[in-house]
């Protein structure tokens, strides 16, 4: 399969209904392993590395899951197509960053997404729409499973899978759910929410990982440790807690619907009026605005019809994904007018938000046509 | 009370520190937190300080051992990148990385999943260990009788 294809299409995670899809927009599952008799990739000499990646790339295209898959080098692939596959959750920023001695193999849903001398030897991913964490894990577990039949992975007795950072080591595992919550940034209840989450060692952070700031009240929640638990309690308190992060979200929303309408609508109505009219957006602004997009259509200012082309926006007003259609490089000045004309397009035939009952300002009857 | 760095000197610097709720102290003399950049508190997390260059000193103090045998890794290198060469660097900083894997993770060994096809052997390794840990004890407490039943078991062990 080639690049056109898979940059072509948006994966499945992007499109695909999943349970709390509203609030939870993917899970995620990564395990890292190593293999025995190589030095991991940070400290192995190129060749190596190039060693390592004839060992591991066969058997990971030999996969099932992989016979439709989408197989490349990393020196093969341009900054451009990387960045694309990063604002994806394809890649890392780190295997971005990659070249000689490093492949990614993804199957074609994009789904999978198998990255071979990133910091470990593999690292290996899947991901899902909505709040499925369980299946998203079997599904990498099956992987892992045939992957270890065929190549001998680094094990420790007592320490488990042995990972170039101590902090994989164990399980190599790490779960995440990416959360869309806006109520809970308008009421100012996150930072009560993130040092909760923190208390019980998982971990809270913006939407490219690691050090990223949280753009368009969108965190990613996950397990700090890999230590000392196993992989379904992991998942299982991961879960638990995401759903109690979720009904967090679902109160405070309708906390402001009842105590602080014209916030809402006030946020909601901005979002609208400038994503509709702007001539110059950066990204930031762009996600922040989508956000409130997104919010408008859970709780019905808009109709449900519209939640599409909103989520199709939050990808394709990325910097990388706004490039891809055209021939060169853009400057960002570029970039911030075509962002602008992409959203205007696509929400032209989008309706005012219907305020309904909620609009503090209009007495009954008032304005009715009848 | 003496610095937590080198052990040695009066400290005369404390810090505290909550990350992820967890609250983190440090005990450090004034030439140690000089040398670590203490002095600007604005500046300075005491995470990386025990994560990041504390985990050095940790493996430092905790064993001679200069360099990995398979990887040719050092202590230094792990210094300046906080990741590891190889697997074997695992075995051969074991000690200085112990105390660093029970401040970092829930536990300090794997519950989890086991490769397939070591299962077995891991399995034997740990019953090997077990037995053996019996046999010196029974060897210790004279107690020949089961001592020779133990070292029949370890025999039998050794031939599957």
């Amino acid at each position: 399969m080639a690049i056109h294809n898979i940059l072509g299409n948006s994966g499945e995670w992007l499109r695909g209904e999943g349970p709390h899809s509203q609030i939870v927009v993917s899970s995620r599952v990564r395990l890292a392993r190593n293999l025995k008799s190589f030095a991991f990739p940070g400290w192995a000499k190129k060749h190596e590395r190039l060693q390592i990646l004839d060992a591991i790339k066969p058997q990971v295209e030999a996969l099932p899951e992989m016979n439709d898959a989408f197989s490349v080098y990393s020196q093969d692939l341009s900054a451009l197509e990387k960045q694309v596959l990063v604002e994806r959750h394809l890649i890392s920023r780190e295997h971005a960053a990659k070249g000689v001695g490093s492949a990614v193999v993804m199957n074609r849903k994009q789904t999978l997404s198998i990255m071979i001398n990133e910091e470990d030897h593999l690292r290996m991913q899947a991901i899902r729409a909505g709040l499925q964490l369980k299946s998203v894990f079997k599904m990498i577990d099956k992987a892992d499973s045939a992957l270890e039949d065929k190549l001998d992975f680094a094990f420790h007795a007592q320490l488990g899978y042995l990972t170039a950072c101590p902090t994989n080591v164990g399980t190599g595992m790490r779960a995440s759910a990416m959360v869309h919550l806006p109520a809970l940034v308008l009421s100012e209840q996150i930072n009560q929410v993130i040092q909760a989450v923190n208390k019980i060692g998982l971990a809270v952070r913006g939407l490219y990982g690691e050090g990223t700031e949280a753009l368009g009240n969108l965190f990613q929640v996950s397990n700090q440790t890999t230590l000392g638990e196993k992989e379904d309690d992991i998942i299982a308190r991961l879960h638990k807690v995401i759903e109690q992060i979720i009904e967090h979200e679902q109160n405070a929303r309708q906390m402001l619907l009842q105590k602080k309408p014209k916030t809402l609508l006030d946020h909601i109505g901005r979002g609208y009026g400038i994503l509709r009219h702007a001539y110059s957006m950066n990204s930031k602004e762009a996600l922040n605005l989508l956000s409130f997009m997104k919010l408008g259509i859970d709780l019905s200012f808009f109709p449900e019809e519209y939640r599409q082309p909103v989520d199709e926006l939050f990808m394709e007003t990325q910097p990388a994904h706004l490039q891809k259609g055209t021939q060169q490089k853009l400057a960002a000045e570029e970039r911030d007018s075509l962002r602008a004309e992409i959203i205007r397009a696509k929400l032209a035939a989008f309706p005012r938000p219907d305020v309904g009952f909620t609009d503090p300002t209009s007495p009954p009857g008032n304005g009715s046509q009848n | 009370m003496n610095c937590d760095v080198c052990k040695t000197n009066q400290a005369t610097v404390f810090l505290t520190q909550i990350v992820d709720g967890k609250m983190q102290k440090v005990n450090l003399c004034e030439s140690c937190s000089k040398e670590k950049g203490v002095t600007d508190p604005t500046g300075f997390a005491l995470a990386d300080l025990l994560l990041g260059l504390g985990a050095a000193q940790e493996m430092e103090r905790g064993g001679s051992v200069q360099k990995c045998p398979t990887c040719g890794f050092s202590q230094a290198d792990f210094k300046k990148t906080g990741r590891l060469g190889c697997a074997t660097c695992y075995t051969t900083f074991a000690d200085g990385l112990a105390s660093l894997l029970k401040g970092m993770h829930k536990g300090t060994a794997h519950v989890g999943k086991v490769p397939a096809r070591q299962a077995k052997s891991i399995e034997r390794e740990s019953q090997l260990k077990t037995l053996q840990r019996d046999l010196r004890k029974a060897v210790t407490d004279e107690d020949y009788e089961s001592a020779a039943g133990i070292r029949d078991r370890i025999r039998h062990l050794d031939e599957e």
